[in-house]
């Protein structure tokens, strides 16, 4: 039995293949630097203080004993920040986003979770700053917490914003509520549909907050120079986004803001917006120091930006054929303190696998005093797949129907179309359902059970966009006949490689000869970050263009060479050649060789935002055994099926498959952010927050489906988000097939299996 | 406040010296004292094993050592595995393996499996996952770096 | 972290002297991977750390038949499953120090550091209570021993008065036909803090058939490691059954009182305790009968 297998259609030379990584070597030696490695001369370590307190006002802050303890060389306050002194007039309709902005690195008037930043201070030694920072003196008038999105949304609820009205349909409230936005999306007619249905299934989920758990935590480096350049490293998904929320929160010029992205230890999603940068900012300002901060573990669960939680209702109707004939959802998901939780793309993506004519989502963005949510691959999207694909389990159970004959009966292809409006391009869900169906995993029977085990198969499927959005690059061609390429995209997981190996195929050169680097802000054209499955894509197509750029130079220098006409120049396999003089032939290298004295460097470049991302399906399967004395479940086999288009490196493709199944399986049996009766996380340690262990998980067994994207010229889709999306239904139906009872709310920890074993005997 | 303390020890084969605080634990001593900033903190609580060197040759979590704790003892880190001649058996076959993919786990998981082959290379997928329990990693789904652990202890019989 | 200064005494009344001028603002130091936590997290705060691991005593580890088992304070868990011998003659022991926090925490933490941070959820306790271990602690006054199951009074509270430490735990020598198991439940395979755990210690007789004796303690279901006495009183001379072995487990459950907390809920730990119990009296009676 094969554990990874590869399903392609197309074979190239350089695509496909799994050499090593170009920053591999860095890596395992420990050279490479990530953000928390920079030093500087005469560098400032920062500490911050924050809330105790999960809703309160801010009544005081008193700085004056920390400002005089020995070592101290800064403390900073929102009062520090340019919002403190710019009127709602001077504003005008971006003062509520700024305020937003402002308050989430530096609390003003409230502090609206536990850990909100209200101070910062600066030492040489960071436990001297530790020190310090606790003698500042916050005076608070707590307020009560509103922790999930049934207490936000309930009448009478305490209000975290007294300015946040609710954009619902088009129109906006007229009194404020913790309801920031209603998006409804709709087709046909459900209520019809549903009277058209044979069988109709209806449940409501819950899911607990989650982290993205990156073992880096997050980190800011800045300095603020006296003519005003302002340098910053960190670890993050993107240089330029950072840079542009820098310079909004600061008021101070792009132009003199310049962010140096390092290495980093995961983001996830997490790590795109800023944190500790514009407090680094701040400090070394009033220093007139670099200052460092990183931020402790308890910091980044309470303090950065973890997945929201949700309350989600789905309906569904199908005929006994198995035809689906109406979709409906409520959802509703906590964005934590400031709006904009991923409400809406879970409302696209719930429904995205299927074809069905009557659709109803309601989608409900909703602030709760928890840390602002962030991305957490695919946001959104995992959330609804479990509400909708373990209603699917049960429409399939009791149409009698097997789950993937029913998901092949109603299954997405080219020319559906989804709620939102547009229409799938080439997709390749129906490839993964049938691999998933014959893979040798769903073909092999559930072992028997072990005395006092309960054994059970569950499977799953899902959904991601993937995106485009702006890449650059700049290629140069080097004298030895090596191409640098030059990119924004932060190397999160091995995209130096795939974007080394789209350029050596696109110019029909070695692997080697390709030098890949990331650059900081001011050294290339602006790219969008690393995340939304888009970095193969788009920072690939990016290289692609530019390496034909190159080779029309290469024509061009060669024509100029020998003095030939430009269209009796052909590149052919790496060699320039004159198509009817076989005289004049070069190669690669040797046209490098001269390029210097033949007119200067070789180089080409592409900015981008290109249409035609490939959206990527993907279908899991998961066999658990489940202790019925504990309740504990252990996760036996797991496959994951996705379509990705064309693998660039297969090794790393997998590997994302791998890593977003094993966060899937934390999200679905043991993560959730515990809090107590003040709205404080009680859990903020790897120790209660229980990521899997090796010891956990099996081998993860992948199949790579490829069905090429169109848009891209190798067939590239992207990968990354979509393989979080599956697991959470895929285990909660697979408990169900084990022990008979649906599973409504996340985590599923052993204590839940236990009781509900236990209502189940009527005990 | 009395000054700090003058630590002697071998690291990576080399005698070292250095002035700690006795509050900064070996792994600020190694990345903010000595600059060798391969070994990584994750969690600061001994939960996540980024911080894992070779103390006296077993595995530890760097981060529940005091750097005052390793007076005249001997410590490896991820810096220490490569030579001259090349990389490590274990840094080649994570490497070959796809066994990383941010990388930051990677130096813990690097030194914590030589703690295990170095005495079993022939140890299995099950002993493997038990030995490396205490090294979290939330890319890989550690299949690969399993895979590259049992690759790399055929390489060291 | 605070301030901390840091000693290295050589000898016992070296590092009693420390602590008894230091009282609660001097703590030793074995491991250091309780201590280290909690000086960094504010929980607990001391101006000096005495380091445990230079005085022969607390770093020795001497095992006879004839004599039984001493390991002092400082020795850390790994060298206490390397030894075969002991590995052999005390698996319940053993069950407990290759489960604490995962290879890089057995490397430094030790059992004496374990009992003297006298966490209700301390794996090695119980099996420390069940296997009839003394603690022997010297101080100012002189030496003294003090039964394990009255060493902790407290969530984080031992017995030790300022100036006291604990030099080691001794064990009887095991005697024939005996066995012993610990078991947690936690929601993963490691690294967790157990939910609820177990350990039993059991002698048959000779026919193997019948308890002699057999000592039940419990860790999680209390503020302090429980030692159900009752529970393992029960078994004293009855034959070895499903019943008699689900009634000692109904008697562990009488002894745990519980709390509802993020890691479990009243009824799941009463619960386990009764799994925890039958599985490792199970598996005591497995090892005392030789498998």
């Amino acid at each position: 039995m094969v554990a990874n297998i590869v399903l392609s259609e197309v074979e190239y030379t350089h695509i496909g293949k799994r050499p090593i990584r170009p920053d591999g070597v860095d890596k395992v030696i420990g050279r490479a630097q990530y953000g928390p490695d920079i030093t500087l001369k005469g560098l400032l370590h920062g500490k911050v203080l924050r809330s105790p307190y999960a809703h309160a006002r801010i009544k005081s802050i008193d700085t004056s004993e920390a400002e005089d303890y020995p070592g101290v060389r800064a403390i900073i306050t929102a009062q520090d920040l340019p919002f403190a002194s710019l009127s709602k007039e001077e504003l005008g309709a971006g003062y509520q986003a700024l305020k937003f902005a402002s308050d989430h690195v530096l609390a003003g008037g409230k502090v609206l979770f536990k850990g909100h930043p209200v101070a910062a201070v600066a030492a040489a030694n960071p436990h001297v700053a530790e020190e310090a920072a606790k003698l500042i003196k916050v005076e608070y008038e707590e307020l009560p917490p509103v922790m999930s999105v049934v207490e936000a949304m309930a009448d009478g609820a305490t209000l975290l914003h007294d300015d946040l009205y609710t954009s619902s349909l088009g129109e906006i409230s007229q009194t404020a509520s913790n309801v920031a936005a209603h998006a409804r999306y709709e087709k046909g007619d459900v209520a019809q549909g549903f009277d058209e249905a044979t069988v109709v299934v209806e449940r409501e989920f819950q899911t607990a907050s989650v982290h993205q758990g990156y073992i880096e935590p997050h980190n800011g480096t800045a300095l603020w120079s006296a003519d005003g350049q302002l340098d910053v490293w960190c670890s993050t998904q993107g240089a330029f986004t950072v840079r542009s929320s820098m310079a909004n929160v600061l008021r101070h010029p792009v132009s003199k803001i310049k962010v140096t992205p390092m290495e980093m230890g995961g983001g996830f999603g997490g790590k795109i917006s800023i944190y500790l940068e514009p407090l680094a900012a701040l400090l070394s300002k009033k220093s007139g120091q670099p200052v460092k901060l990183v931020m402790n573990r308890v910091e980044v669960f309470e303090a950065s930006g973890p997945a929201a939680g949700s309350w989600i209702k789905v309906k569904m109707g199908a005929t006994k054929d198995g035809k689906l004939t109406a979709c409906q959802a409520e959802l509703a998901l906590d964005a934590g303190a400031y709006p904009g939780s991923p409400a809406m793309s879970a409302a696209m993506c719930a429904f995205a696998c299927y074809d069905y004519p009557n659709g109803l989502l309601d989608a409900y963005d909703v602030v709760v005093n928890k840390p602002k949510t962030q991305a957490y691959r695919a946001p959104g999207s995992p959330q609804a797949a479990y509400a909708v694909e373990s209603v699917v389990d049960e429409l399939c159970e009791k149409l009698g129907i097997d789950p993937f004959e029913f998901r092949l009966r109603n299954a997405s292809k080219e020319g559906t179309r989804r709620i939102e409006g547009p229409v799938y391009r080439r997709i390749g869900l129906v490839e993964c359902l049938e691999a998933a169906r014959s893979h040798d995993h769903y073909q092999t029977p559930v072992d028997v059970q072990p005395s006092g085990k309960l054994r059970g198969r569950g499977v799953a499927s899902g959904f991601w966009f993937n995106r485009g959005f702006v890449s650059s690059c700049n290629l140069t061609l080097n004298p030895d006949g090596t191409v640098s390429v030059v990119m924004g995209s932060v190397d999160l997981c091995g995209t130096r490689a795939s974007i080394a190996q789209q350029t050596a195929e696109a110019l029909g050169i070695a692997y080697e000869d390709i030098k890949p680097s990331i650059a900081d802000t001011d050294s290339i054209g602006y790219t969008f970050i690393t995340g939304g499955s888009r970095t193969t894509f788009a920072t690939g197509l990016a290289t692609i263009n530019a390496s034909q750029d190159i080779k029309q130079r290469m024509i061009e220098r060669a024509a100029a060479i020998w003095e030939a006409k430009v269209e009796d120049v052909e590149y052919v396999d790496a060699v320039l050649q004159h198509k009817s003089d076989s005289e004049l032939r070069m190669t690669f290298k040797e046209l490098a060789g001269r390029t210097l004295t033949t007119g200067g460097s070789i180089t080409a470049q592409c900015n981008i935002d290109p249409p035609g991302e490939g959206n990527s399906f993907a279908v899991h399967i998961v066999d658990v055994e489940v202790d019925r004395d504990t309740g504990k479940v252990d996760i036996l086999r797991y496959t994951a099926i996705q379509d990705c288009g064309k693998a660039v490196h297969p090794s790393y493709v997998e590997g994302q498959m791998q890593g977003g199944a094993a966060q899937g399986i934390g999200w679905a049996l043991n993560e959730e952010y515990f809090f107590n009766g003040q709205g404080q996380m009680t859990n903020s340690s790897f120790l209660d927050y229980r990521m899997p262990i090796s010891l956990d998980l099996p081998m993860i067994d992948t199949v790579i489906v490829e069905v090429a994207n169109p848009g891209h010229p190798y067939g590239v889709r992207g990968v990354g988000e979509t393989p979080i999306v599956p697991p959470l239904a895929a285990i909660a139906n697979a408990i169900y097939q084990a022990t008979g009872v649906r599973m409504q709310s996340l985590p599923i920890t052993p204590g839940k299996v236990l009781d509900a074993l236990w209502s189940q005997n009527g005990s | 406040m009395p000054g700090p303390t003058h630590v002697q020890a071998t690291i990576n084969g080399e005698e070292v010296n250095f002035l700690c605080e006795p509050r900064q634990s070996l792994l600020e001593v190694l990345r903010d004292v000595l600059g060798m900033t391969g070994t990584k903190e994750g969690c600061n609580d001994g939960n996540c094993g980024a911080c894992t060197v070779l103390f006296d040759g077993r595995i530890v979590d760097s981060c529940l050592v005091l750097g005052v704790e390793i007076q005249g003892r001997e410590v490896t880190t991820i810096e220490g595995l490569a030579t001259a001649d090349g990389l490590h058996p274990i840094q080649q076959a994570f490497l070959e393996n796809a066994a990383l993919q941010c990388g930051i786990c990677t130096p813990g998981f690097i030194v914590a499996s030589k703690g295990l082959l170095d005495e079993e290379p022939g140890a299995d997928e099950g002993r493997i996952r038990h030995w490396l329990a205490g090294n979290l990693c939330r890319c890989t789904g550690y299949d690969k770096i399993v895979r590259a652990v049992l690759d790399a202890g055929e390489k060291m019989k | 972290m605070d301030w901390i200064d840091f000693a290295t005494p050589k000898t016992i009344s070296e590092a009693v002297e420390l602590l008894a001028s230091k009282g609660d603002r001097a703590r030793l130091i074995a491991g250091g991977t309780d201590l280290l936590v909690q000086l960094r997290g504010g929980r607990r705060s001391v101006d000096l750390v005495v380091d445990a691991k230079q005085i022969p005593e607390l770093n020795e580890m001497s095992y006879s038949p004839q004599n039984g088992l001493v390991i002092g304070a400082a020795v850390p868990c790994y060298r206490i499953y390397a030894d075969n011998a002991i590995a052999e003659a005390y698996p319940g022991l053993i069950d407990a120090a290759s489960l604490i926090g995962g290879i890089q925490i057995q490397g430094r933490a030790s059992l004496g550091g374990n009992l003297c941070n006298a966490a209700p959820s301390g794996d090695s306790i119980p099996p420390i209570i069940a296997l009839g271990g003394v603690a022997h602690i010297a101080g100012s006054n002189g030496s003294r021993q003090v039964a394990a199951e009255d060493f902790c009074t407290g969530p984080g509270r031992n017995i030790l008065q300022d100036g006291e430490m604990l030099v080691s735990i001794n064990f009887p020598a095991p005697v024939a036909h005996s066995g012993a198991s610990y078991l947690r439940f936690i929601p993963r395979n490691e690294m967790d803090i157990a939910v609820a755990g177990v350990g039993t210690s059991i002698v048959l007789d000779e026919s193997g058939q019948n308890f002699v004796s057999a000592r039940i303690s419990l860790a999680s279901v209390a503020p302090i490691p429980v030692f159900a006495k009752e529970a393992g009183d029960s078994l004293a001379g009855k034959p070895v059954s499903e019943a008699t072995i689900q009634q000692a487990s109904e008697k562990a459950i009488a002894a745990a009182t519980p709390i509802s907390d993020m890691r479990g809920t009243i009824r799941q730990r009463n619960h386990l305790v009764g799994v925890l119990t039958r599985r490792t009296l199970n598996i005591a009676v497995e090892r005392a009968r030789g498998g």
